[in-house]
C-alpha cells in the first residue's frame, strides 16, 4: 500500500513530517512511519515551552511491541502539544498529518528547513 | 522483496531463515514476517490489537508449525522421559499431554515443553522452535547415557508436521465442521469439540489423519492441530472459512506474545533460561519432586527446602503509563528504595489498556498487592504485583 505523503510538507530522514507558516512549524509522524510503527497505544510527549536543537529526541511513540524515538527536524521553541493524544494514541496511526500531530514550535532557524527533504525526495527514500 | 524486521521492529539482514508450509498463506494475508528463533514468521496481519481481540472474543488462528517436535517411543521410553522431565509422566494416559520441563543438572530450565502420550509406549514432545537444536543435542547426550537406550527410539519431527493453534471462545463451535473422528484408531474419540483440556486424539481431515489437541497459549479454550505439511494449507483455509461468520482472524506472533503475557505464560527467553529453575518461574506444579530420580532434581528439593532468592511474579501498572518492557529496573517504593529486579516481559495490555508484565524479584516482594516501581526511562512508574493470569475472559 502506498504511502501518503502529503505536498505542503517537508521530511526528516528519520520520518517526521514538518509543516511550516508565518514563523511556526506543526511536526509529527509520517503515514509511512505510523504503518511501521504499527497500533500506538502511548506517547510520551514534551512539555510546552521547551527548546529543542534540530535531531533532538522530543517524544517516544510506543506501539504495542516497541518504543520508538521520535527527533526534532528542525530548532524551536515548543508552543503546543497535542493533548488529545494521552486519551487517544492512536489518532497518529488513523490521521497522522491531521488529527494526530505531535506538537507545533516557534521556529528558530528558518533556514533548516532547507535542509529537509522534500515530498519527492522522501518518497524516493521509503521507496514510494 | 519483502522487508524483514526482527521481533522488535528493526530491519535485519539474515538469509537463512526457515519457513514453515504456511509461508506462501502469510504473505498473501499481508503477514509482516520477522526472524523469530531462526523462522521467517508473521508478526502480525491486521494488527495486534485487532487480532487479539479476535482471539479473546471470538476466534483467531496462528501457524505454530515452527515449534519443534520429536517422537519418543519403544518399551523403555517412559523411564527415560521420567527421568528427562520434571512433571511425573506415569500420570499421563494414553490420549492426553502433560507441561512439563526439562532441566539441567544445576536445576535451571533447558525448556518447557508439552509431552503427548500418544500411544502405549509412545510419546510426542512439543519444543520451542529457539530451543529445538539444544534440546535435541540434550536428549541424544542423555539418551547414550540410559542404560535402557536400545528400548528407546528418538525421531526428530521438526518440519515433519505442520501445526496451526485455532484459538479463541468460538473455537469449539467451528473445529467439527473441519475434523471428523478417526473411527480406524484404536482409541477412538468423539468428536473434537469434546476434546477436553490436554486431551488429544487423532481425526481425519479430507480423508487424511491428522491430531488435534485441546492445548493452546492465549488463556481461551482452543485447539492445536497437527497435520502433515502438505495438508496444512488447505487445513488453514477450511478453518477461516469455517470462522468467517463469527470474525476470525489469522493473529500473529505479536498478538501470540500479548496474549500469553495476559494469561501470564512463561516464555523461554523471558521467564526462563538455563540459570532459572522452574520454582522460581512458579512452575513447581509441573515439577513433580516426589516421583524417581530426574535430571536436576538434587538443587530443585535443596531450593524447596531453603528457599529461592528471586521469584516470577505478575503485575499491573497502577495508572497511565508507557508500557514496561524487558529489562527495565524494578524498584520499592519509598525513601530507602532500592533496585529489587527486572522485567522479564512487558506489554500494553490490550485488555486492560494498562501496562502490564513479569518480573523476578525477592520472595520478600512477591505477594499480590505489594507496591513497586518500574523505572520507564529514569521515570519511577507504580505498579503492584498481581497474580497471574493478570487478565482472564469473564466466562
Amino acid at each position: 500500500m502506498a504511502s501518503n505523503i502529503p505536498k505542503n510538507c517537508r521530511y526528516a530522514k528519520s520520518h517526521e513530517w514538518l509543516l511550516a507558516a508565518n514563523g511556526l512549524a506543526t511536526i509529527g509522524i509520517t503515514d509511512h512511519a505510523q504503518h511501521e510503527l504499527t497500533d500506538v497505544v502511548f506517547i510520551e510527549l514534551p512539555v510546552k515551552g521547551r527548546i529543542l536543537k534540530a535531531g533532538e529526541t522530543f517524544a517516544v511513540v510506543e506501539s504495542v511491541k516497541t518504543a520508538s524515538d521520535i527527533y526534532a527536524p528542525i530548532s524551536g521553541e515548543i508552543t503546543a502539544v497535542n493533548d488529545s493524544l494521552s486519551s487517544n494514541p492512536a489518532l497518529v496511526n488513523t490521521s497522522p498529518y491531521d488529527q494526530g500531530w505531535l506538537i507545533k514550535i516557534k521556529v528558530s532557524h528558518p533556514e533548516e528547513i532547507e535542509t529537509l527533504l522534500t515530498p519527492e525526495a522522501y518518497a524516493a527514500l521509503i521507496g514510494g | 522483496m519483502v522487508p524483514l524486521f526482527d521481533y522488535n521492529g528493526r530491519i535485519i539482514v539474515f538469509m537463512s531463515l526457515k519457513r514453515t508450509p504456511l509461508y506462501a498463506v502469510h504473505l498473501r494475508l499481508g503477514g509482516r514476517m520477522v526472524d523469530f528463533g531462526g523462522w521467517e514468521m508473521p508478526v502480525q496481519y491486521s494488527g495486534i490489537l485487532d487480532e487479539h481481540r479476535a482471539v479473546r472474543t471470538a476466534a483467531g488462528l496462528f501457524d505454530i508449525s515452527h515449534m519443534g517436535q520429536a517422537s519418543i517411543g519403544g518399551p523403555r521410553a517412559k523411564v527415560f522421559l521420567n527421568n528427562l522431565l520434571t512433571n511425573d509422566i506415569n500420570k499421563l494416559t494414553v490420549g492426553h499431554g502433560q507441561y512439563t520441563l526439562m532441566c539441567n543438572p544445576q536445576g535451571g530450565a533447558i525448556d518447557d515443553l508439552i509431552v503427548y502420550c500418544v500411544a502405549p509406549d509412545r510419546y510426542w514432545l512439543i519444543i520451542n522452535a529457539s530451543r529445538a537444536e539444544t534440546d535435541l543435542a540434550w536428549i541424544h547426550t542423555q539418551l547414550a547415557l540410559f542404560s535402557g537406550r536400545d528400548g528407546v527410539h528418538l525421531e526428530n519431527y521438526c518440519g515433519k508436521f505442520g501445526a496451526v493453534a485455532l484459538q479463541g471462545p468460538r473455537s469449539r463451535d467451528l473445529i467439527d465442521t473441519c475434523l471428523t473422528p478417526n473411527t480406524a484408531t484404536l482409541s477412538p474419540t468423539g468428536p473434537a469439540s469434546r476434546l477436553v483440556k490436554n486431551q488429544i486424539g487423532s481425526y481425519l481431515f479430507k480423508g487424511g489423519s491428522v491430531w488435534a489437541a485441546s492445548t493452546g497459549y492465549t488463556g481461551e479454550d482452543g485447539f492445536e492441530i497437527f497435520a502433515p505439511s502438505e495438508k496444512i494449507e488447505s487445513l488453514w483455509n477450511d478453518l477461516m472459512a469455517a470462522g468467517a461468520a463469527v470474525g476470525i482472524k489469522p493473529a500473529g506472533l505479536g498478538a501470540r506474545d500479548t496474549l500469553r503475557t495476559e494469561a501470564g505464560y512463561p516464555l523461554y527467553g523471558h521467564e526462563l533460561d538455563e540459570h532459572t529453575s522452574p520454582l522460581e518461574a512458579c512452575l513447581g506444579r509441573f515439577v513433580a519432586l516426589g516421583k524417581s530420580e530426574f535430571i536436576g532434581r538434587e538443587v530443585l528439593v535443596q531450593q524447596k527446602e531453603q528457599g529461592i532468592s528471586k521469584q516470577l511474579v505478575g503485575f499491573k501498572m497502577t495508572g497511565k503509563s508507557a508500557p514496561p518492557r524487558p529489562h527495565y529496573p524494578i524498584w520499592t517504593l519509598g525513601p530507602e528504595a532500592a533496585q529489587i529486579g527486572r522485567v522479564v516481559s512487558g506489554t500494553q495490555s490490550p485488555s486492560l489498556g494498562i501496562g502490564i508484565g513479569m518480573a523476578y524479584v525477592p520472595p520478600s516482594h512477591a505477594a499480590p498487592g505489594t507496591p513497586l516501581a518500574v523505572e520507564i526511562r529514569g521515570q519511577m512508574t507504580p505498579a503492584v504485583v498481581v497474580k497471574r493470569p493478570i487478565y482472564k475472559s469473564p466466562v
